[in-house]
């Protein structure tokens, strides 16, 4: 089995954000393998340790991604691509160009990719890949099966959960509950380090789509003002609670 | 004036409630005409009428009972390619989330996801785990947009008719490739965590899986769903679906009721758009205090009953 995960690195979690000049300032923030794509990288090495094969990480970024690739490799993975978008405007369409034209040269059977960026949260890219590779898709996967070249993926849905299966090749994208994803040993970061991660030029690639959406502006949400807080006497805290609920809130 | 297509949503012979938002939405862009997919679903088309659409496509085949990412984007490709709509709304549930960005990628569109507001042209949608919020607009035709559930406010019913123009389905080999094998629905009467107005949620407060029977005594007064910090869910307590936060559920309800909830980011995450949320905590130092509009400092296992018990005062 030859796989692809696609990789975004992101802000860490407890990050806090700045805006300057209409911008996310990313300067001192830690960042991450974006938490849903940590899921398909596991996915992808349990699958490998089952059935032989590849598995390739792929990112799309500056150098500074370079970091979350080698966490992968760290983990397991054989190989990293790095796709470089300098210069390139981008919105989701064209970086799921870019990567499935990267990706799109290594005869994958099967791509996983995380569902959303916690970041930009657009949820597009997994889904745009597959469309460009013509692969089938099944999204927001929590399990995932694999048998006769046939993969069976549950994935939740309002109130339950649905079971599809696609013939390979085919996109995963990952949901958490899918798995536990491993830390890397002590071993694995060592191999990390002498393992191949190519970088390929955007510009390579004949990227054909341009932006369709424009982001024209970034703000904060308001602070907000502090809430009514009661204590002390319990029933006399859950009577006005509820008062206000119904009086003030409306809520009830 | 702009051609805005709403897809409707339906389920169980019943268009869902986030497709009248979305039309709510559409009235204020443009000329709402709406698009309904299924088997057996001709008889709700009129309904869309009631609510100010013009006109509704409707593809009523016995291929499309079972939702299937390729075919939905078959059908809706090519009736957009077809009729030219400047933008698409599309629900961002599963089944919106699932189809929007392919049908976007086939027909070359730029997708604008998880939509919450609308203010001057520019749509609003939350970053960073609504940390911050970008201002988006199209700059290309068509353009689609994926619309949160339980923000927007519903179209009114406003009588009147429409038109109702069948749309004929053709699958080619590689749409059918995917098989829907089973669909597990969870008996609940409860609704559904994104759906619900009101959720009552508890973490690692609760201190055990027995005792969220009084969350749900709690919610059952109030038509609500039982959500999970990612604590109570990590401990087994309760399944990850009902999880609300960054890696779980995204919500708006326009109640919200944390107990014993820290109020961790990652947490707030996933609730912080609601219209109101209540805390109950014992330390008044939690973080959630923060951004709880009403709170009660106190044991959750003392005020929780007594809670349930005023509501059902009020509303029995
Ligand atoms: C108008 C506009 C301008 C922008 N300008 C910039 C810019 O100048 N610089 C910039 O860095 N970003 C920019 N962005 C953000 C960039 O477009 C998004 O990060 C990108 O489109 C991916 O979308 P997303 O992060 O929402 O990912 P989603 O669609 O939410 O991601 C889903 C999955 O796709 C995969 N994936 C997503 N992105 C990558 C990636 N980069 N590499 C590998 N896998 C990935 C992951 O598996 C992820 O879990 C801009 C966006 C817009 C709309
Ligand atoms: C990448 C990442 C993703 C994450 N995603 C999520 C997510 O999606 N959702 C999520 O919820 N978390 C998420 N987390 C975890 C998050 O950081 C917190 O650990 C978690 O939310 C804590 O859950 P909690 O508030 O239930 O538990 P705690 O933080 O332990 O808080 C328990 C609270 O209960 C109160 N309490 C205890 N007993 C009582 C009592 N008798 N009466 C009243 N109050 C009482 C305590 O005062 C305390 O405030 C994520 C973390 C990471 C790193």
């Amino acid at each position: 089995m030859k796989i692809a995960v696609l990789i975004k690195q992101t802000f860490d979690t407890e990050a806090k954000i700045v805006v300057k000049e209409g911008k996310v300032d990313p300067s001192g923030v830690n960042v991450i393998i974006n938490p849903y794509d940590e899921f398909a990288i596991e996915e992808a090495l349990r699958i490998k340790e089952k059935v032989g094969g590849e598995v390739v990480v792929f990112s799309a970024g500056s150098d500074k991604v370079t970091e979350s690739l080698r966490k992968a490799l760290a983990m397991g993975a054989d190989r990293a691509v790095r796709v470089e978008l300098d210069g390139v405007a981008v919105d989701e369409g064209v970086v799921a160009e870019a990567l499935a034209k990267a990706v799109g040269e290594g005869n994958f059977d099967l791509v996983l990719t995380g569902w959303l960026a916690i970041d930009d949260r657009s949820a597009q890219v997994g889904v745009r890949v597959a469309e460009i590779l013509n692969l089938s898709q099944i999204n927001m996967v929590t399990q995932l099966e694999l048998a006769d070249g046939k993969l069976t993926g549950s994935r939740e849905i309002e109130g339950g959960m649905e079971v599809v299966e696609v013939p390979l090749p085919a996109l995963i994208t990952a949901q958490r509950g899918l798995n536990e994803p491993r830390y890397p040993s002590m071993k694995g970061i060592m191999q990390a380090k002498k393992k191949e991660l190519k970088v390929v030029n955007a510009s390579d690639l004949n990227i054909s789509a341009q932006p369709k959406v424009e982001v024209k502006d970034v703000f904060l949400p308001k602070a907000k003002e502090a809430g009514k807080i009661y204590k002390d006497d319990m029933a006399d805290a859950v009577s006005a609670l509820v008062k206000a609920l119904r009086e003030e809130a409306k809520v009830i | 004036m702009a051609k805005v297509w709403v897809i409707l949503e339906a389920q169980d012979q019943k268009i869902k409630k986030v497709s009248y938002e979305m039309i709510g939405l559409a009235k204020q862009l443009g000329d709402v005409e709406a698009v309904l997919l299924g088997s057996g679903v001709s008889s709700l088309a009129q309904e869309a009428g009631e609510y100010g659409v013009s006109k509704v496509f409707v593809a009523d085949c016995a291929e499309l009972k079972d939702y299937t990412t390729a075919k939905y984007t078959r059908v809706l490709a090519d009736l957009i390619q077809k009729k030219k709509p400047e933008i698409v709304l599309v629900a961002n549930t599963s089944q919106g989330r699932d189809f929007a960005p392919r049908v976007a990628q086939r027909i070359g569109a730029g997708q604008i996801s998880d939509v919450m507001d609308y203010q001057e042209g520019q749509f609003i949608r939350p970053v960073y785990s609504g940390k911050a919020f970008f201002k988006v607009s199209p700059c290309a035709c068509p353009a689609i947009v994926t619309v949160r559930p339980n923000v927007f406010p519903a179209a009114e019913k406003c009588g009147g008719s429409c038109l109702v123009e069948e749309v004929a389905a053709s699958f080619s080999a590689d749409d059918l490739k995917a098989i829907v094998k089973e669909v597990v629905k969870q008996v609940s009467s409860r609704p559904e965590l994104t759906e619900a107005n009101i959720i009552v949620s508890g973490g690692r407060g609760m201190k055990g899986p027995e005792n969220f029977a009084i969350l749900e005594e709690m919610a059952d007064v109030l038509g609500a769903a039982v959500g999970a910090s990612r604590a109570a869910v990590d401990s087994g307590w309760r399944h990850h679906s009902f999880q609300v936060g960054q890696t779980g559920k995204t919500v708006s309800p326009s109640l919200y009721i944390a107990c014993g909830i820290s109020g961790a980011i990652q947490h707030l995450a996933g609730m912080g758009s609601s219209k109101v949320i209540v805390a109950i905590n014992k330390d008044p130092e939690a973080n959630i205090f923060k951004v709880a509009d009403y709170g009660i400092v106190g044991d959750l296992f003392e005020v929780v009953p007594m809670l349930t018990a005023e509501f059902k005062k009020l509303l029995s």
